[in-house]
């Protein structure tokens, strides 16, 4: 691409980045917020494909964008709907005593010198030439890393550290979600057009995920991101109506929950029993530990975020719906389930007295 | 010679993106906003996934392109139909 | 440096502070989960100018992993916050 396109392509990136954070921010109402905000991490993610990060890319695409959003729709769904769509255009009391015009004036004049700066700082950091000793060093160390991916390199590898506690403060997310409340009330089950987009999109969303956790070793992938798929198949099992949302029940839930420290710290600490340091791998074996403890994180993090997205403590699954096989459980709750909603999607009301819900669903 | 065909492809699915946002914009109803952005915008993004494929001339890349154009449209039929029944139900219970 | 350098590190400061001024003043706590995720893209956008070299060169690996470690922790962090405030309504109203 030419220099000239791409400044032109970088600019309308920028503008739009601006233009959306300001709007979302901007906005009184929270829906129109949320929506904002994920078109914001739409158009992020585009900016670092151009920015040459597409494992950034994919994780903020998958993560940042469609979780978070998702996260953040769960969230608003519990507040009142405004009467009409139109009256939120009235911002929320704008209030003109004097000392709340003078701590937003304060405020806002505390904030562009934060970014003053945050720019000061930066040209600092872009007057000096580059020191790539780090960089130099990923590369020279690269061939023994096990993967080929410098990325995958750095985080489960040179700061394989970093990438432990990182999954602990996931863990303590989960732990202080569970000790919150029980889970948000459910959703009404599927009808045919969403059950039959379900039923073909968990599969091949589950494959992608085995896929994305594959590659991460050679191109862009990895852990997150196939996590982040995974967990994009249970927040759509969830919306379908789904109860067990493909998380196992009971006890193994906090074993797959605690998977990816657990695979870290087994790892390490037999590392250490060997006479290696922690999390040193060995570079016949570092391939082969690397996928074992991105396997394990995976698994974490899909369970985190689904749990993240239930809002508290799964509740027990109703007598007639075992838990523990989600295909299985997924084709007897949609199938019979179909037939109704195709026969009763053409009368409005007739649908959620046909498809039972004790969960009150405001939606 | 090709590269002047995907420009001209590309292209057009833009003039569609543009044509629904437009109706976005400037048609009154709910139902008819739905209507002309899920056709519109996925007929541009048909179109725009044919100039890139053309573009690439690598025929594992133009599936992967056409494979995401299909589910793309699989999931945005299915969102446009939930947005409908939900705004049809609310206007039958209010 | 490059271009790209100055316009993405700048737009990184811009929306820091765009985040953070609604982080800060706005009333409801919904409206200030989203300034501070959109303070964390502020930073990312930041981090990852500085990482980028140029057109055919190999951009720096290192904060690229630490931006995906920060995506992965604000969205932890967000949700916990929501279990947190959904848990202070239902206090609150009884």
């Amino acid at each position: 691409m030419t220099t000239s396109a791409m400044l032109i392509l970088d600019i309308l990136m920028v503008l739009s980045l601006l233009s959306l954070a300001a709007a979302a921010l901007a906005t009184s109402d929270a829906r129109r917020s949320v929506i904002l905000f994920m078109a914001f991490g739409l158009v992020l993610a585009l900016a670092w494909a151009r920015l040459q990060a597409p494992d950034v890319a994919l994780a903020e695409a998958a993560i940042g964008a469609g979780l978070s959003g998702a996260l953040l729709l769960a969230a608003v769904r519990e507040q009142p709907r405004p009467a009409l769509p139109d009256d939120t255009k009235t911002v929320h009391h704008r209030d003109h005593s004097s000392p709340k015009l003078l701590l937003e004036w304060t405020v806002t004049l505390l904030c562009i010198v934060v970014a003053g700066v945050l720019a000061w700082a930066l040209a600092q950091a872009f007057d000096r030439a580059p020191q790539d000793t780090l960089a130099q060093a990923v590369n020279e160390n690269l061939a023994t890393s096990g993967v080929s991916n410098p990325v995958t390199a750095v985080l489960l590898n040179f700061r394989a550290y970093d990438t432990l506690l990182e999954l602990a403060v996931l863990l303590t997310a989960v732990l202080g979600i569970f000790a919150l409340g029980p889970a948000r009330p459910g959703y009404r089950a599927a009808g045919p057009v969403f059950g039959g987009l379900v039923h073909w999109l968990v599969p091949v969303l589950i494959l992608t995920a085995a896929y994305l956790l594959w590659v991460g070793a050679h191109a862009p992938g990895g852990a997150f991101q196939a996590g982040a798929t995974l967990a994009a198949a249970g927040v759509v099992l969830r919306l379908a109506g789904q109860r067990t949302v493909g998380l196992p029940q009971g006890r193994t839930l906090y074993l797959v929950v605690a998977a990816g420290v657990g695979m870290f710290l087994v790892v390490g600490l037999s590392l250490l029993l060997l006479g290696r340091p922690f999390l040193g791998y060995p570079p016949a074996w570092a391939g082969g530990l690397i996928l074992l403890i991105e396997t394990a994180a995976m698994l974490a993090i899909a369970a985190t975020l689904v749990l993240a997205f239930l809002g508290g403590r799964p509740q027990p699954p109703r007598t007639n719906v075992t838990g523990g096989k989600p295909l299985a459980t997924l084709i007897s709750t949609l199938s019979p389930r179909s037939r109704q909603g195709l026969s009763g999607a053409d009368a409005p009301g007739a649908e959620p007295h046909k498809h039972f819900s004790e969960d009150n669903s405001q939606c | 010679m090709i590269e002047i065909m995907s420009s001209l492809l590309i292209v057009s699915g833009l003039g569609f993106y543009l044509a629904g946002s437009i109706g976005l914009l400037r048609l009154p109803d709910l139902y008819s906003r739905l209507h002309a952005l899920t056709k519109a915008d996925n007929l541009g993004l048909g179109l725009l996934t044919g100039g890139l494929a053309l573009y690439t001339q690598d025929l594992l890349i133009a599936l992967k392109l056409v494979l995401i154009w299909l589910a793309v449209l699989a999931a945005s039929a299915a969102s446009a139909h939930l947005i409908a029944q939900h705004a049809r139900r609310r206007e039958t219970q209010s | 440096m490059l271009t790209a350098h100055w316009l993405y590190g700048i737009t990184g400061c811009l929306v820091v502070a765009l985040g953070l001024r609604t982080a800060l003043l706005h009333a409801l706590l919904l409206h200030r989960l989203i300034g501070i995720n959109v303070m964390g893209a502020g930073v990312f956008l930041m981090l990852i100018a500085v990482a980028y070299r140029g057109p055919g060169v190999a951009p720096d690996p290192i904060p690229h992993a630490l931006v995906l470690t920060g995506i992965v922790v604000a969205v932890s962090a967000t949700a916990l916050a929501l279990a947190l405030a959904r848990r202070l309504t239902a206090e609150q109203d009884n």
